[in-house]
């Protein structure tokens, strides 16, 4: 074999993803044979230790799966069990499960955007090099991170963790003026987001566009948090019941999480470009006019997701300062109820996508069965698709470039593999 | 004086203490000007070399290959601290050490052949020498901050080893145990979290893990004797830090 035409990559370690991975890539007479994704964080058993747990005890537990978004396992747990037991929480206990909502969404997509994605925009290794260059965005974006942490903060307790939410409710509900003290740090937020919103598009992004099916939650008049059905851009329309008949989860070698695939179609795309192309018609109007100012109704560009995140963080301030401002506490912080021998389906919008939980309670409310599938599990395939377009595309590029442009596309989804096995480490090979 | 290196390292866990470092969000850029990142993978691109003269371990271990890598990082690092329940206890994954191992690999995966791992989560402790270990799950990021400035400035770091009573006394809550009935391990369970459950009306379930010397039997019996059975009282021991020296004791049957 000629030696100019066979090259060989490795990059062992995936920097800036949350959780351990590894790609790795084969290029053979400048063609691509072989993409993978390999997660090899260890496995930590999640649904299996959950038998024999009380039902009231998996918010807390799953959380635990993921520390950048312990809200979504909080909240698909909290919902599940409310589903088995035949109740729907309304009203505003409602309203608080979506602010807190609000802020993780902020403070995980802020982490990303400033810290995690932007850097390889601009070709630095972390956000302190790109601090120094670029201190205004930095600092903004750390702001804006910080007030979601805070709208965290003051409904559960702490930033990460956080221990309030319960099934039912809260075990505390905050007074009205304790949520206004901070809407002046929101409303300042707000602002600075709009600011980095423009300054973002002016970035240059890769021309990458692909037919994805993208699928998320979609309800009535909202943007989706908690409830919906599980749409796509294709057909499909089920119920958050209907989940496991029409998407089966894989074991394949070279990875510690489960692969998915929808059972008709093969890979979809889950996360911020999903359920943005899916509901921007939900967008309140002030936040379609800036997404429509920066040309973006609708993206088919992963590259582009920083942009679709930081307009969710717009919309997450929108919806916070919306939910404060006519917040009433309520008189009881929760509604007391024990599960007893049903099954119960929750399905919500993490973010990086949904997030799937289905549990089995015995007549003890003790769990007998837990299934628990998480965004990142979802988006594998459709990552290493991405990867072998792109790497085809792109295949005259130098090897360090091309490796880094992988990771980029990579992180272009964010990827949780502390979820997702609950990480990244780059390789090519050319031969 | 060189710029300290510093290196975060991650084995089984969620990710959630070291985005502490990065929840920082006042603190980051100026502790950046004060060590050299050199380590840090969720946070950056760029490796330096060891030797390290901080490093903070995250995680707990559960597979042959950690067991190397622990070694190999005790070796490169002047100051080794572990830090949250994971990397002290051995973390929620530590509940496999109380049951059958293979039987939870069939649960999750459909092959369980693909799938390596050890049949007990373990702390760092248990495999090099440990120079500070930080509870909590998560850690405080205020005490993770206090750990990686009192290492710059030479002194002791200021972490209590009493009980989150203490805390919860200093904020002026009623106790929830005494007065309410409520389950709480607030009496076993080391401070650091300023006593937040209590303060929003639930029982502490200790996330900080044991303080220096609980009594256990004292506060399962009066968890007895507000109507708890044992199951639920083994239970309550058993969350993240059930594989800690104080709580690992308590065995199947009866707490």
């Amino acid at each position: 074999m000629n030696e100019h035409k066979s090259r060989t990559f490795k990059v062992d370690y995936l920097a800036r993803v949350e959780g351990e991975g590894a790609m790795y890539l084969k290029i053979s007479d400048n063609e691509v044979k072989d993409v993978k994704l390999k997660i090899y964080e260890p496995p930590r058993f999640f649904e299996a230790f959950l038998r024999g747990r009380r039902f009231s005890e998996a918010p807390d537990i799953t959380a635990r799966i993921c520390g950048i978004c312990p809200i979504a396992y909080q909240m698909s747990s909290i919902h599940a069990m409310e589903n088995a037991a035949k109740i729907s929480i309304k009203g505003m206990i409602r309203e608080l499960r979506r602010l807190i909502y609000c802020g993780e969404w902020v403070e995980s997509h802020a982490l990303h955007v400033f810290m995690l994605h932007l850097p390889d925009f601009l070709g630095y290794n972390n956000a302190i090099e790109l601090a120094k260059a670029h201190p205004t965005i930095v600092k903004d974006g750390l702001f804006i991170k910080k007030v979601g942490n805070e709208i965290v903060s003051l409904l559960g307790g702490r930033e990460v963790h956080p221990i309030n939410a319960r099934v039912g409710g809260f075990y505390k509900v905050p007074k009205e003026e304790e949520l206004r003290s901070i809407i002046d740090k929101i409303e300042a937020a707000r602002d600075k987001c709009i600011d980095a919103i423009r300054w973002l598009t002016k970035l240059e992004y890769y021309e990458f566009e692909r037919d994805y099916e993208f699928i998320g939650l979609r309800n009535e008049d909202e943007y989706p948090f908690n409830e919906g059905r599980i749409v796509s851009n294709k057909g499909l329309n089920i119920l958050v019941r209907e989940f496991e008949d029409n998407i089966i989860e894989e074991h394949v070698e070279y990875s510690n999480a489960l692969h998915a695939r929808l059972k008709d179609r093969g890979a979809y795309f889950v996360g911020p470009m999903a359920r943005y192309n899916l509901n921007f018609d939900r967008l309140p109007q002030y936040v379609k006019s800036i997404a429509r100012e920066i040309g973006l109704e609708y993206c088919k560009n992963p590259f582009k997701s920083i942009l679709v995140r930081s307009i969710e963080i717009l919309y997450a301030f929108t919806e916070a300062l919306r939910i404060i401002e006519h917040y009433k506490m309520p008189d009881e912080p929760y509604v007391d109820f024990v599960v007893r021998d049903a099954r119960g389906y929750g399905c919500t919008e993490a973010p990086r996508g949904i997030l799937y939980h289905r549990y089995d309670i015995n007549e003890d409310g003790i769990i007998n069965e837990a299934r628990i599938i998480p965004p990142t599990s979802q988006n594998q395939k459709i990552i290493e698709e991405d990867l072998y377009h792109f790497v085809k595309k792109h295949i005259e590029l130098p090897d360090n470039k091309l490796i880094w442009r992988c990771e980029q596309a990579i992180r272009n989804y964010d990827p949780c593999i502390s979820c997702a096995t609950h990480f990244l480490n780059a390789k090519i090979e050319r031969e | 004086m060189r710029v300290p290196k510093l290196a975060v390292w991650k084995f089984a866990s969620c990710d959630g203490c070291q985005l502490s470092l990065l929840d920082l969000e006042d603190e980051f850029l100026s502790l950046a000007d004060r060590v050299n990142i050199a380590y840090f993978l969720e946070a950056s691109k760029a490796v330096i070399k060891g030797p390290y003269h901080i490093s903070l371990v995250e995680g707990s271990i559960t597979t042959e290959d950690d067991i190397k890598r622990i070694k190999a990082i005790r070796k490169a690092s002047k100051y080794l601290v572990a830090i949250g329940a994971c990397a002290t206890s051995g973390g929620i994954q530590a509940l496999r050490n109380f049951s059958n191992i293979k039987e939870f690999i069939s649960i999750v995966y459909a092959r369980p052949e693909y799938i390596k791992t050890l049949d007990h989560s373990t702390p760092i402790s248990d495999h090099v020498n440990v120079d500070l270990e930080l509870q909590g799950c998560p850690v405080s990021k205020y005490q993770l901050l206090e750990v990686i400035s009192s290492f710059l400035n030479n002194k002791k770091p200021n972490i209590h080893s009493y009980s989150v009573c203490m805390e919860c006394k200093r904020k002026g809550n009623v106790c929830i145990l005494v007065s309410n009935n409520i389950p709480c391990l607030g009496p076993v369970t080391n401070a650091g979290c300023n006593a937040i459950c209590p303060s929003y009306n639930r029982g502490c379930y200790s996330c900080f893990g044991p303080h220096e010397s609980p009594n256990i039997k004292s506060l399962s019996n009066k968890f007895r004797d507000i109507g708890m059975d044992d199951s639920s009282i083994i239970r309550s021991f058993r969350m993240f830090n059930s594989y800690s020296k104080s709580f690992r004791v308590i065995d199947n049957e009866r707490a």
